[in-house]
């Protein structure tokens, strides 16, 4: 049988001290994707690092959800474009020196 | 330890009111914030400056403490100490509060000490600990096989599997082995930059590997049989007749390992340089004025 590393919002939010409502917020903009099973709602294991990073965003420098939104964004690209940067520079190896 | 001006970190007079310190810090953390500052060392120094001189200066008790301080702050709390039993001694009675194990515990807060909990008294949230970010160099040859290495980080010794055909600048995460969580979290992750030098004659790009060989003049019009390198020994090629110069053969399967994919290999790619021979002796100058004739005709 195929086991989903779920967990349950309400464990979330005891553990992070944060309100429902705000991983109500997260989830309709679409920052973190709820999953509802058997009326109760969880998260995926791998989202808790993006969960994490949005707390502290939003409590440390206080952004907002529509700026973390757009900072998300922003380091996509920057981490696309780094890995791009990587590859790149891999390649040119191949014609330098000869 | 050298002396810390906590308001030139925050970039503010020792005038500044408590608003002034909160919009310096806001402004300073929004740049430096580790979270927008991925993988970089200096930022992540600067990030900690900026929540230590915060920590200190926003708190007003902190602040009046280490502005009367200053300087002499390592030593501010022995003076203290000395000033406080002379004081008891004096009053040989009870009034004074102060103990020195609260003495201590404000100087180890203030500067970097575990007081976090004590200055909450509810529950406080839990959070997964920092992660680690490390380099780890290593050479072409090395990643040629999956192997075991043995790395010490931040004192702790971590066993690591390193899996065949890892890229240069590649990053693997390895969970849990960060910082230890914060109160009762998860242990943050590690995460290990790769740097491959190479200082083979291959050339790599992805999982293909690269590599120039130097044909004689006659080999390449005449055909015949060379031995050439791959990354796990010598195999014999065949060169056909007329062989052009730049031209590729691939040898499938001899190239590099792929990542995570036991037994897969990419391709060897060779690439053909013909030598035009030098310091030719009569003879061979007589017999290719012969050939250049028959050309001619």
């Amino acid at each position: 049988m195929n086991e989903k590393p779920l967990i349950s919002t309400q464990t979330l939010c005891y553990n992070y001290n944060i309100e429902i409502s705000f991983v109500d917020a997260l989830n309709k903009m679409g920052l973190i994707q709820i999953e509802i099973i058997a009326q109760e709602q969880f998260i995926h294991q791998d989202q808790i690092s993006d969960l994490e990073k949005i707390i502290r965003l939003h409590n440390e420098l206080n952004v907002n959800l529509e700026g973390i939104d757009v900072v998300f964004n922003l380091l996509k690209k920057e981490r696309e474009l780094r890995e791009e940067l990587n590859a790149l520079k891999n390649r040119l190896r191949l014609y330098e020196n000869d | 330890m050298a002396f810390v001006d906590y308001y030139k970190i925050l970039g503010i007079s020792k005038t500044a009111t408590e608003k002034d310190i909160k919009t310096a810090y806001r402004k300073l953390a929004r740049k430096y914030h580790p979270d927008l500052n991925p993988d970089n060392k200096e930022s992540e120094k600067k990030f900690k400056e900026i929540n230590e001189a915060n920590e200190v200066l926003s708190d007003p008790e902190n602040r009046k403490k280490y502005d009367k301080y200053g300087k002499e702050w390592k030593h501010g709390d022995q003076y203290e100490k000395a000033r406080q039993q002379q004081q008891q001694s004096n009053q040989q009675s009870g009034q004074q509060n102060f103990s020195n194990e609260e003495y201590s515990d404000f100087f180890e807060s203030m500067f970097g000490g575990g007081g976090r909990s004590s200055y909450s008294k509810s529950r406080s949230p839990k959070f997964k600990g920092q992660d680690y970010n490390a380099e780890l160099h290593l050479n072409l040859k090395d990643v040629y096989t999956t192997q075991q290495q043995v790395l010490t980080i931040n004192g702790k010794k971590i066993r690591l599997t390193i899996p065949a055909g890892v890229e240069n600048g590649q990053v693997i995460k390895i969970k849990g082995k960060g910082e230890t969580g914060i109160n009762g979290g998860p242990n943050g992750d590690l995460y290990i930059k790769f740097t491959i030098n190479n200082h083979t004659q291959f050339k790599r790009e992805g999982n293909n590997l690269y590599l120039n060989i130097d044909l004689d003049l006659y080999t390449s019009i005449l055909g015949g049989e060379i031995k050439v390198d791959t990354f796990n020994g010598k195999v014999k090629l065949n060169i056909k007749a007329e062989t052009k110069n730049e031209s590729k053969v691939k040898l499938k399967g001899k190239g590099f390992p792929i990542y995570k994919k036991e037994g897969a290999f990419g391709d060897l790619i060779i690439s053909y340089h013909i030598k035009i021979p030098t310091d030719l002796n009569e003879k061979e100058i007589e017999l290719f004025k012969e050939l250049q004739k028959i050309n001619k005709k």
